[in-house]
């Protein structure tokens, strides 16, 4: 586990494996592989994609942009971890290490 | 195996010959196959329920035709008196009923306004708003955005969160399945058929409300691409004014063109970008016949098989767990 903005962050494929399943797949017997295609396995159409997103920003916490909503960035549990990383890599990035405030 | 090509040829039709085959069909299909004795049909106005009125005339006669137009608060003027010279045009007798009243007790304006509300907090009785689809041509995941007018004419516009889009779509829903409600009631009092609208990209592509304007008995045109529809509508006969007009929604208190709510392209470029699809036209080819990029030609033709995905859960009948192998439809 690992601590985000005060948050206590699993591992982002763990999580997102157990929203698809618990939602979408809702057979026990099926399993996402980390590679697999939500879109060429037909597990998610364009609403279940909404749904994901949405899923991700308030899991995560990060906002993704319009330009973001590609399946390069979200169309697998690998591509997700990969850009949740980057996601989180940015935000750590506008937290500065010292700040000087004079009021 | 030869590659399909494009060229301006790809959608003629033989109007005579494609309106004579559809007469047949429908007179096989209401008599024989539903037995009623006549079609019900809702005209919005538009080209496709234009030419499926004079399409079912041809057929049965003015006489086994009975028309409605159900207009609301958000319908324009325009299109209801478009839809009144069709009929008057071709001699049918037709029904005009407002559905404002039902909607507003079922809480269709309340239910969207609210979910407006919770992305726009000013938005208010004197506002315009509509949604617009973004992303497909641009490679992105489709979704919505929401755009609002102020009374004093601003536009302010919004990427609509999941909750909010869901619930404006759910209740603009109310108003095409209230009006096939009304078809249905009239269908059974006259014992006719009723007749759904769509063209082959609304069909293909999803364009439509389950349990709405996606319910019916015989959908004539349905495997006509839009430029075809134009065409057989001038063959028709069908008023210029509606063979020039920008297809529309016509379900949005602002003006808001098809294209703009559900479609990467404009008809008419979309139509060949089907037919190109549809005919195994690679990308870069479609790309350079309709001016665009390639790249944009890639991403409308993965709109389109995930637009065609979205839609296999509305063109799904209820499933069964097992088939009851003594009844056939």
């Amino acid at each position: 586990m690992r601590i985000f903005m005060g948050v206590v962050m699993q591992d982002v494929k763990t999580v997102v494996r157990k929203f698809l399943l618990d939602n979408f797949v809702m057979d026990g017997k099926v399993t996402i592989a980390d590679g697999t295609s939500f879109m060429e396995d037909h597990i998610l159409d364009s609403t279940g994609f909404l749904e994901l997103i949405a899923f991700i920003e308030e899991t995560f916490e990060v906002k993704v942009d319009d330009e973001e909503m590609v399946p390069e960035n979200l169309d697998s549990l690998l591509k997700i971890e990969n850009y949740v990383g980057r996601k989180r890599d940015e935000d750590k990035a506008l937290i500065p290490d010292a700040m000087d405030y004079t009021p | 195996m030869s590659r399909s090509k494009l060229h301006p040829g790809i959608l003629a039709v033989d109007c005579e010959a494609e309106a004579r085959r559809i007469a047949q069909r429908m007179v096989e299909i209401v008599g024989r196959k539903l037995r009623r004795r006549g079609v019900v049909i809702a005209m919005s106005g538009g080209i496709d329920s234009s030419v499926c009125a004079a399409l079912a005339i041809r057929t049965f006669g003015a006489s086994k035709v009975y028309a409605l137009m159900l207009p609301e608060r958000e319908s324009s003027s325009k299109s209801l008196a478009r839809a009144k010279r069709v009929a008057e045009q071709f001699g049918i007798s037709y029904r005009v009923e407002d559905v404002a009243p039902t909607l507003e007790a079922l809480g269709c304006y309340r239910w969207r306004d609210q979910a407006i509300r919770a992305v726009f907090p000013e938005y208010g009785p004197d506002w315009k708003s509509k949604i617009a689809i973004a992303g497909g041509q641009d490679g992105t995941f489709n979704y919505f955005k929401l755009v609002v007018q102020s009374p004093t004419g601003e536009l302010h516009e919004a990427r609509l969160p999941l909750r909010e889009y869901l619930q404006v779509v759910a209740a603009t829903n109310f108003k095409q399945r209230v009006r096939k409600t009304i078809e249905y009631f009239h269908a059974d009092r006259l014992n006719y058929a009723v007749i759904g609208t769509p063209n082959r990209l609304e069909y293909d592509q999803g364009f439509f409300v389950k349990n709405g304007d996606g319910s019916a008995d015989l959908k004539p045109i349905a495997h006509l691409y839009k430029t075809q529809v134009y065409a057989l509508a001038r063959y028709l006969g069908i008023p210029e004014e509606i063979c020039n007009a920008a297809p529309t929604t016509d379900t949005y208190s602002l003006q808001q063109g098809q294209d703009e709510f559900y479609f990467a392209l404009t008809y008419d470029k979309m139509d060949v970008a089907l037919w190109a699809f549809n005919h195994g036209v690679p990308a870069e080819d479609t790309a350079s016949y309709l001016g665009i990029t390639p790249a944009q030609a890639s991403f409308v033709y993965k709109d389109v098989v995930a637009k065609r995905q979205a839609a296999h859960y509305l063109h799904a009948k209820p499933v069964l767990v097992e088939p009851v192998a003594e009844i056939q439809t």
